[in-house]
C-alpha cells in the first residue's frame, strides 16, 4: 500500500502536468500584462525608449543616411531582445523569490503554461514596441529599406521571444536582482559585439567569426539586413528567421526545465 | 466496515528531510485524520515549514513514507486537492487582491461564473471584500497574508496546509480566522494543518503535533497532553516535554526517560 516518495528532485513527474492547457496559458499571459498595466512607467519606457534611441541615432548619423539605414534596421531587431530579456529575467526572478513560483508549481499549472504565458505576454508587448519603433523609423525618420515592414516586425517578434527565453533561463542562475541585471551585459553584449553591427562578421578574427555563427543575434541582424536590401522574401531571410525562432524555442524548453517543483 | 474509510489526510512514517546538507527532519511518524484541525507547534527553526513543504510537494530531498490523501506527497493528482499557504505571503504585489484571486482561480481551472463566485466568497472569508481592488503591495502585512490565505481557499481543497496564518494579526481577526478554520472543517469536511509558535493557539486545535529540533515530541489532543504531563496549559506541557527531551539528549547523568513521546 504505502508508496515511497521519490527523491531527490521529484525525479518522476506524471505526464499530466506537462500537458499544455491553453486556458491556463492565456490566464498567465493576461496576469503578466495586468501586472505591467499597474506599472505605467515601465510600459512607457518599454515603448518609448526604442523610439527615442532611434531618433538619437538619426541625428548621430546626420551626414551619413546610409549608415543610419543599416544600423537603424539592426537596432529594430536588437531592442526587443534586450528589453524583453531584462523584463523577463527580473519578473521570473521575482516569482522565484516571492514564493509565487513555489505556489504556482504546487498548483495544477504546467511548466509549459507558465513559460508560454510569459512568452505570449511579452510577445504582445514586443509587437506593440516594434510596431511603434518601425513606424517611427519608416515614416518619420525615412529609414529606407527595400522589403516589407511586416518582415521587420516578424524578426523583431522572434527576437523578443528569444530575449524572453534567455531572460527566463538566466533567472534560474540569479539569486538577486543585482545578479540578474549583470547577466544582461554577460549574455547580450558579446552577441551585440559579434553580430556584425560594429564590424562585418567576415572581417573578424576567424575564431570570433566562428563564434558569431553560433549566436542567435547574428541571424536576427542578418535577417534585418536582408529586408533592408531585398524587396522579396529571400532564402537567406527564411533561414535567419528559422534560426532565431529555433533558438528561442530551444532556450524556452531549457528555461522551462530550470523550473523545479521541488526545491531544497 | 473499515475498508470503506478513506485514507488519512496525511500519513508519515520514517520521514527524513535533508536541507543545506543538514538533517532537518528526523524519522517523523504521524497521521493527520480527515476533517480535523491539527496544530503543528514548535520553536522557530524546528522544521515546521520544511514539513509543510514536504506535504505540499515542494520540498526536495524527502525520504521515507509521506502519503497525502492516500497518494505520495507531490503527486500531480494532489495539486488541485491541496491548498498551501506559505509563511510569507506569496501573491503578486503588483496586482489587486481580486486580480490575484482571479488568476489563481483560473490556474485551478475554475470555469468563468464559478470563478467569480469563489473569488468573492474567498474575499469575504478573509474579510477583505472592502479592499478587494487595492494593490496587494499597498496593503498592510496582515492584509497581504489574508490575500495569500484567500488564494488557498479557492477550489475548496480537501486539505489546507497553513504556515503561520495568524502571525501578526490582531486578536479579533485571529479569533475570526480560527472560527473560519473550524467552520471549514465542520461544513466542508476540510482537513486543516496549521502551524504556529504561539502556544495559546494550541487550545483551538483538536489535535497537536509538537516538534523540536526536527523531531516529533508528541502527537495528541491538547487535553491528553495536559493530562499525561500533569501540566495546566499546553505551553507548560510543551516545556515539560522539551525539558525531558533535552535531558534525554545529554549523555549524563543517566536519565530514566527516553525521548518523550506520548502516543494516543
Ligand atoms: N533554504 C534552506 N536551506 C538550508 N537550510 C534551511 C533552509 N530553510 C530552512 N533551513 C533550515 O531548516 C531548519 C528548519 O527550518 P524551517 O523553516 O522548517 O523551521 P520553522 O520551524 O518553520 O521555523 P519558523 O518558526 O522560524 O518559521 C532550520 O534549521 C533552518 O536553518
Ligand atoms: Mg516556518
Amino acid at each position: 500500500m504505502s508508496t515511497r516518495t521519490r527523491t531527490p528532485h521529484g525525479a518522476t513527474e506524471p505526464v499530466t502536468t506537462r500537458a499544455l492547457s491553453p486556458h491556463r496559458t492565456l490566464a498567465t499571459a493576461r496576469r503578466v500584462l495586468r501586472q505591467l498595466s499597474h506599472d505605467r512607467r515601465t510600459i512607457a519606457l518599454l515603448l518609448l525608449l526604442p523610439v527615442l534611441l532611434l531618433v538619437l541615432l538619426y541625428y548621430v548619423f546626420d551626414a551619413d543616411r546610409r549608415s543610419f539605414d543599416s544600423i537603424g534596421a539592426s537596432l529594430l531587431g536588437i531592442f526587443p531582445m534586450i528589453t524583453m530579456f531584462l523584463v523577463t529575467s527580473i519578473a521570473t526572478l521575482r516569482e522565484r523569490t516571492t514564493g509565487t513560483l513555489e505556489r504556482l508549481l504546487a498548483m495544477p499549472l504546467g511548466k509549459a503554461d507558465l513559460v508560454l504565458g510569459y512568452a505570449l505576454a511579452f510577445g504582445v508587448l514586443a509587437v506593440v514596441q516594434a510596431s511603434l519603433a518601425t513606424g517611427v523609423a519608416v515614416w518619420a525618420l525615412d529609414l529606407d529599406f527595400a522589403g516589407s515592414p511586416w518582415l521587420l516586425l516578424l524578426i523583431a517578434l522572434l527576437d523578443a521571444l528569444l530575449g524572453t527565453a534567455l531572460g527566463l533561463f538566466v533567472s534560474a542562475f540569479a539569486t538577486s536582482e543585482f545578479q540578474a541585471v549583470q547577466f544582461m551585459p554577460a549574455v547580450i553584449f558579446p552577441q551585440l559585439l559579434l553580430c556584425g553591427l560594429f564590424a562585418p562578421r567576415d572581417s573578424m578574427q576567424p575564431a570570433l567569426e566562428a563564434v558569431s555563427h553560433a549566436l542567435p543575434m547574428s541571424y536576427a541582424v542578418d535577417g534585418m539586413t536582408e529586408v533592408l536590401h531585398h524587396p522579396d522574401v529571400t532564402g537567406a531571410f527564411v533561414r535567419d528567421a528559422l534560426v532565431v525562432a529555433g533558438s528561442a524555442l530551444l532556450v524556452l524548453v531549457v528555461g522551462a526545465a530550470t523550473l523545479r517543483r521541488r526545491t531544497t | 466496515m473499515m475498508n470503506n474509510h478513506p485514507p488519512p489526510a496525511v500519513r508519515a512514517d520514517g520521514l527524513h528531510v535533508v536541507r543545506g546538507g543538514r538533517q532537518v527532519l528526523t524519522d517523523l511518524a504521524f497521521t493527520v485524520p480527515r476533517g480535523s484541525v491539527t496544530g503543528l507547534l514548535g520553536p522557530s527553526g524546528c522544521g515546521k515549514t520544511t514539513l509543510m513543504r514536504a506535504i505540499a510537494g515542494t520540498q526536495a530531498r524527502v525520504t521515507g513514507t509521506l502519503e497525502v490523501l492516500g497518494r505520495p506527497a507531490g503527486s500531480a493528482a494532489l495539486r488541485p486537492r491541496l491548498g498551501y499557504v506559505t509563511q510569507s505571503p506569496s501573491v503578486y504585489a503588483d496586482l489587486t487582491a481580486r486580480q490575484n484571486l482571479d488568476y489563481f482561480a483560473a490556474v485551478l481551472g475554475l470555469p468563468g461564473a464559478e470563478r467569480g463566485r469563489q473569488v468573492e466568497a474567498a474575499l469575504a472569508d478573509v474579510d477583505l471584500t472592502g479592499r478587494a481592488d487595492s494593490l496587494t503591495g499597498q496593503m498592510s502585512g496582515g492584509q497581504r497574508s489574508r490575500v495569500s490565505l484567500a488564494v488557498a481557499l479557492l477550489g475548496t481543497p480537501e486539505l489546507l496546509v497553513l504556515d503561520e496564518p495568524t502571525v501578526g494579526l490582531d486578536p479579533v481577526l485571529r479569533r475570526d480566522l480560527w472560527q473560519l478554520f473550524h467552520r471549514l472543517a465542520e461544513e466542508r469536511g476540510t482537513t486543516l494543518l496549521i502551524s504556529s509558535h504561539v502556544m495559546d493557539e494550541a487550545d483551538r486545535c483538536e489535535r497537536l503535533l509538537l516538534m523540536r529540533a526536527g523531531e516529533l515530541l508528541a502527537e495528541d489532543t491538547p487535553e491528553a497532553l495536559r493530562r499525561t504531563t500533569a501540566e495546566g496549559t499546553v505551553e507548560s506541557a510543551f516545556l515539560h516535554l522539551v525539558d525531558r527531551a533535552r535531558a534525554a539528549d545529554e549523555p549524563w547523568p543517566a536519565h530514566t526517560g527516553q525521548k518523550g513521546r506520548t502516543t494516543p
